[in-house]
C-alpha cells in the first residue's frame, strides 16, 4: 500500500539513523562517541565533511556537553539531534531532567548498552530504563527500519506544540546498530514535507503579549530561572500534561507516516502479535520482539495460542492499550533486559503488573529477567518460557513469579 | 578589534541598563555591580547563559526576572557548553537565512565554582572547539550559593566553611588556581582580567572580548560582603585594593601575547606604588585569624606567593 517508491539500501541500525537525520533538515548535531553508537556519529561526520548536509555539527568533549549544548541550541529555536547509551547516558542523567523541564524538543538516540560495572559494551536496557522517570518520550525499535522511521517521527513528536518533550529512540547494542538489514528509505523530499520546519509556538511573554518560546532579543524571555515551591509544581504537573497530550501525538505521527510509507507498528505505542485469541502472552521491548514473533509462529503451527506484546513507546505508558490487550491471556511472561536491584523484578514487570491491576480477570503474570550484557536469548530459550506459561495456564499455579533465564546460578 | 566606544559616563547614562532593577543581591554585591558593567558594553543583540550559582538565583525566581535580554540557565558545570549551544544555533540558523538578526552575541556568566572547579570541562572543550562567545567569570573566590565554602580560587589561608580557620589547619591550605593563565593557553584570541573599581577597563575589556572572533575569556575579581565579611560599603575599595597590591593585577593577552592594563601598569613602573598584602588582608574578615602570633608568618608567606606571581607576569609583559 505503500504510495511512494522508496529505495532500499543496505543499513545497520546506526547508519538506518543517520540517514534519517541527514534527510530530517536537522541545524545542530552535538554528539560524543560511545560504543556501540559510533557509527552514528561517524557516518553523521561523513555527510558534513562531504557536504551532504549543511547541519551544524560539534563532536563535543563529553556527553554532558552533548546534551548542554544540545539543550540550548533547541532552546534558541534549533533542529537538534544528539546520540548516546550507557555511560554516556548515564553522564548525562542530570541535563535530561533540565532539557524536559526545558521544554527543549531535543531527539536522541540511543544504543541501548550495559552499564558497568563490570564494563561491558552489549545490549541490555538498563542504561534507559534508569531513565524513564526523566520527562523524555521514549520509543523501544525492533529493527533498523524501524529506527529509520522513528527517528523521523521522533522529530515530529518531540516538536508538536501539544507536546514539546524531548524524545529517545532505542535500538538494542550490536544486534541492530551493527546489523545490516535492508532498509526502505524514503526519497528526500518527502522526508521533508513530512517532518517540515520546526514550529515554534507561542508561549505568554514577559509583558503578557504572545511571544515565541526561544531565545530571541526580538522578543526576551528568561528561561530556567530559580522557580521554587510556590511554582515548581505546576511546572512539572504541566509536563505531565503534556505526557497525557502524547498518546494521541504518537499515534497521529505514526498514522500519518504509516499512510506515507506503508509501514506501522501497531498503534505507535504498542504493537500485540497473534494476541486477540491468545492464552499465552510474552511482553518485550526491542530486538528480542523480532526472534519471539518467530517462536509465536512455530508455536502456532503446534497449535499452542501463543502471542507477544512488544511496547513501542514506553514512555508515555500505555496503560489502557496493555490492558486491552493483555486483560484476555491466563498467564502473561514479562521479559526484562535489565534489572532493580532488590525490587523483587525489572521494571516492566512492575508496570505490567500495574497495568493489570484494574483488569476485571487478571492473568498471571511472570518476570524473566534476560540478556544482561548482551547473554544471547535464542529461540530454545523463549520457547522455554511459553513452555512455562503454559504449565501456569494448566495449573493455574506460579511457582517463581521472578525468574533470572539464560544466567548460570 | 578596534573598539569605538569609549565607555564615558555619558555614553553609560543614555544606554539601557539590562540587568534591572529589582533583583535580590545583597547590598555590596561585587557580582551584581560586575554584571551592570559587563552588560553596559554590549554591542548588540545579545543572549546571556548563566551558570547556577548566586547570580543565577538573584536575578530570576520565577515569575519575576531581572533579565531584559533572552537569557537561560540550566545547570552548575555546563555554561560554556550552554553558550556553545546558543552560538552554533545562531550560525546554523543565519546560515539557512532563518536569523531575523544580523549578528547576535553570547555571553556565559559564572562563578568561580562554575569555572575553576566543575565547569572546566566544558569551558575547555568550548574554548577548543573555537565558539565564538564571551565567557565572564565573576570571581567571588568561593561557593557563595551555597554557604561559602572553598573553590579552587579561594587565596591561601582564606577561611571558609570548609576551610575554618582551625587551631591547626588556619583557612585554606592551597593556592589560587591561575585560571586565566590556563586560558591563554588554549590560544583562544582574547583573554583579559578586570575589576569593577577600573569600570572603564572592564567595559571596554567586555567589548573586545564580544568583539573578538573566537572565545573570549574574562576574569572579574567581584568581592562579596558576606564571604569575606567585610563592610558593604568597602566593596570597590577592596577591588581596587586587590589591583594596587598585586593580588590580582590587570592585563590582556590578545592572541596570547600579554600586556599590562594601565592601572597595573603604573605599578610595574613605579614599584613604590605597590601596597603591601597585609593591608588588603585586614580589609577582610576572612584573613583575620592571620593576624594571631601564631599564624602571622603565613601573611609573609602569602606575599611571598603574590611578589612571584607578579614578577612572572611583568616577564610574560616584558617588563
Ligand atoms: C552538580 C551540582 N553540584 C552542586 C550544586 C550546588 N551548588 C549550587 S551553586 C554552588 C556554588 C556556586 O559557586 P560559584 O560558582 O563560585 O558561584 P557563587 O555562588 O559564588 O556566585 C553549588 C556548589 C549544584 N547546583 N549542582
Ligand atoms: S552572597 Fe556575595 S555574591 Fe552572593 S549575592 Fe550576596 S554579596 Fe553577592
Ligand atoms: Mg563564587
Amino acid at each position: 500500500m505503500a504510495k511512494i517508491k522508496q529505495e532500499i539500501r543496505a543499513l545497520s541500525g546506526d547508519e538506518a539513523v543517520a540517514y534519517a537525520v541527514k534527510q530530517a533538515d536537522v541545524d545542530v548535531v552535538a554528539a560524543y562517541p560511545i560504543t556501540p553508537q559510533t557509527i552514528i556519529v561517524e557516518r553523521f561526520s561523513e555527510y558534513v565533511h562531504n557536504g551532504e548536509v549543511d547541519t551544524e555539527f560539534v563532536c563535543v568533549e563529553s556527553e554532558h556537553s552533548a546534551l548542554s549544548m544540545s539543550l540550548t541550541a533547541s532552546a534558541t529555536g534549533a533542529r537538534v539531534f544528539t546520540a548516546s547509551g550507557s555511560a554516556g547516558l548515564a553522564l548525562m542523567h542530570e541535563i535530561l531532567y533540565v532539557t524536559s523541564g526545558c521544554r527543549a524538543p531535543v531527539v536522541m538516540a540511543i544504543t541501548n548498552r550495559a552499564l558497568s560495572a563490570p564494563i561491558n559494551i552489549h545490549c541490555d536496557h538498563s542504561d534507559s530504563m534508569v531513565e524513564r522517570d526523566a520527562g523524555w518520550i521514549q520509543i523501544y525499535v525492533e529493527n533498523s527500519q524501524e529506527a529509520y522511521d522513528s527517528i523521523l517521527q521522533a522529530f515530529r513528536i518531540a516538536e508538536h506544540q501539544d507536546t514539546l518533550l524531548p524524545v529517545m529512540v532505542m535500538l538494542d547494542a550490536f544486534v541492530l546498530s551493527h546489523t545490516l538489514e535492508s532498509v526502505n528509505v524514503l526519497p528526500d523530499n518527502a522526508v521533508q514535507r513530512f517532518v517540515g520546519m520546526r514550529n515554534i509556538p507561542l508561549i505568554q511573554g514577559h509583558q503578557g503579549k504572545p511571544v515565541p518560546f526561544k531565545l530571541d532579543p526580538d522578543n526576551p524571555i528568561t528561561m530556567g530561572p530559580l522557580d521554587l515551591y510556590d511554582y515548581y509544581f505546576e511546572h512539572k504537573r504541566q509536563q505531565e500534561e503534556a505526557m497525557e497530550m502524547a498518546p494521541r501525538v504518537i499515534s497521529e505521527v505514526h498514522d500519518e507516516y504509516a499512510r506515507l510509507s506503508g509501514r506501522n507498528y501497531g498503534d505507535g505505542l504498542i504493537e500485540p502479535y497473534r494476541l486477540d485469541d491468545a492464552d499465552l502472552a510474552a511482553v518485550c521491548l526491542g530486538s528480542t520482539a523480532g526472534t519471539t514473533k518467530t517462536v509465536v509462529d512455530h508455536l502456532r503451527k503446534r497449535g499452542v495460542k501463543a502471542g507477544l506484546l512488544r511496547l513501542r513507546t514506553y514512555r508515555p505508558y500505555p496503560t489502557q492499550e496493555i490492558r486491552a490487550a493483555l486483560q484476555n491471556v491466563k498467564a502473561v511472561a514479562v521479559m526484562d533486559r535489565s534489572h532493580s536491584f532488590g525490587a523483587h523484578g525489572g521494571p516492566v514487570f512492575h508496570e505490567i503488573r500495574h497495568a493489570l491491576y484494574d483488569a476485571t480477570i487478571q492473568p498471571h503474570i511472570v518476570n524473566y529477567i534476560y540478556g544482561l550484557g548482551g547473554r544471547d536469548m535464542p529461540p530454545t530459550l523463549i520457547q522455554e518460557i511459553y513452555t512455562s506459561l503454559q504449565r501456569i495456564a494448566k495449573t493455574d499455579q506460579v511457582e517463581k513469579p521472578v525468574q533470572f533465564i539464560g544466567v548460570r546460578e | 578589534m578596534a573598539s569605538q566606544w569609549k565607555f564615558t559616563t555619558k555614553d553609560l547614562a543614555e544606554k539601557p541598563e539590562i540587568l534591572i532593577s529589582g533583583h535580590r543581591a545583597c547590598a555590596g554585591c561585587g557580582p551584581a555591580t560586575v554584571y551592570r558593567q559587563v552588560l553596559k558594553a554590549v554591542r548588540g543583540p545579545t543572549i546571556a547563559t548563566n551558570a547556577t550559582g548566586c547570580m543565577e538565583v538573584v536575578s530570576t525566581i520565577y515569575p519575576y526576572t531581572a533579565w531584559s535580554i533572552p537569557w537561560i540557565h540550566t545547570a552548575f558545570e555546563n555554561v560554556a557548553a550552554n553558550a556553545a549551544g546558543i552560538e552554533t544555533a545562531l550560525k546554523a540558523l543565519k546560515k539557512k537565512g532563518r536569523l531575523k538578526q544580523e549578528n547576535v552575541d553570547v555571553i556565559a556568566f559564572a562563578g568561580d565554582g562554575g569555572t575553576y572547579d566543575i565547569g572546566i570541562q566544558a569551558l575547555s572543550g568550548a574554548a577548543e572547539r573555537g565558539h565564538n562567545f564571551l565567557y565572564v567569570l565573576y570571581d567571588n573566590e568561593a561557593y557563595m550559593n551555597t554557604g561559602i565554602q572553598r573553590s579552587g580560587s579561594t587565596p591561601h589561608g582564606a577561611w571558609t566553611t570548609t576551610s575554618p580557620a582551625g587551631r591547626v589547619i588556619p583557612g585554606k591550605p592551597e593556592y589560587k588556581k591561575p585560571i586565566a593563565d590556563i586560558m591563554v593557553a588554549h590560544a583562544i584570541p582574547y583573554v583579559a582580567t578586570a575589576s569593577p573599581a577600573h569600570w572603564r577597563d572592564l567595559m571596554i575589556k567586555a567589548r573586545k572580548g564580544i568583539e573578538a572572533n573566537g572565545p573570549a575569556f574574562l576574569q572579574v575579581i567581584a568581592p562579596c560582603p558576606r564571604g569575606w565579611r567585610y563592610d558593604i560599603s568597602r566593596t570597590i575599595e577592596i577591588a581596587r585594593l586587590a589591583v594596587n597590591t598585586c593580588v590580582f593585577p590587570l592585563w590582556e593577552a590578545v592572541d596570547g601575547e600579554y600586556v599590562l592594563s594601565a592601572a597595573s601598569k603604573v605599578i610595574a613602573l613605579k614599584p613604590d606604588r605597590k601596597i603591601p598584602v597585609r593591608d588588603y588582608l585586614k580589609a577582610q574578615g576572612r584573613f583575620r585569624h592571620l593576624f594571631t602570633p601564631e599564624f602571622e608568618h603565613i601573611i609573609d608567606e602569602i606575599q611571598q606567593i603574590i611578589d612571584r606571581r607578579w614578577k612572572r607576569l611583568l616577564k610574560r609583559c616584558n617588563m
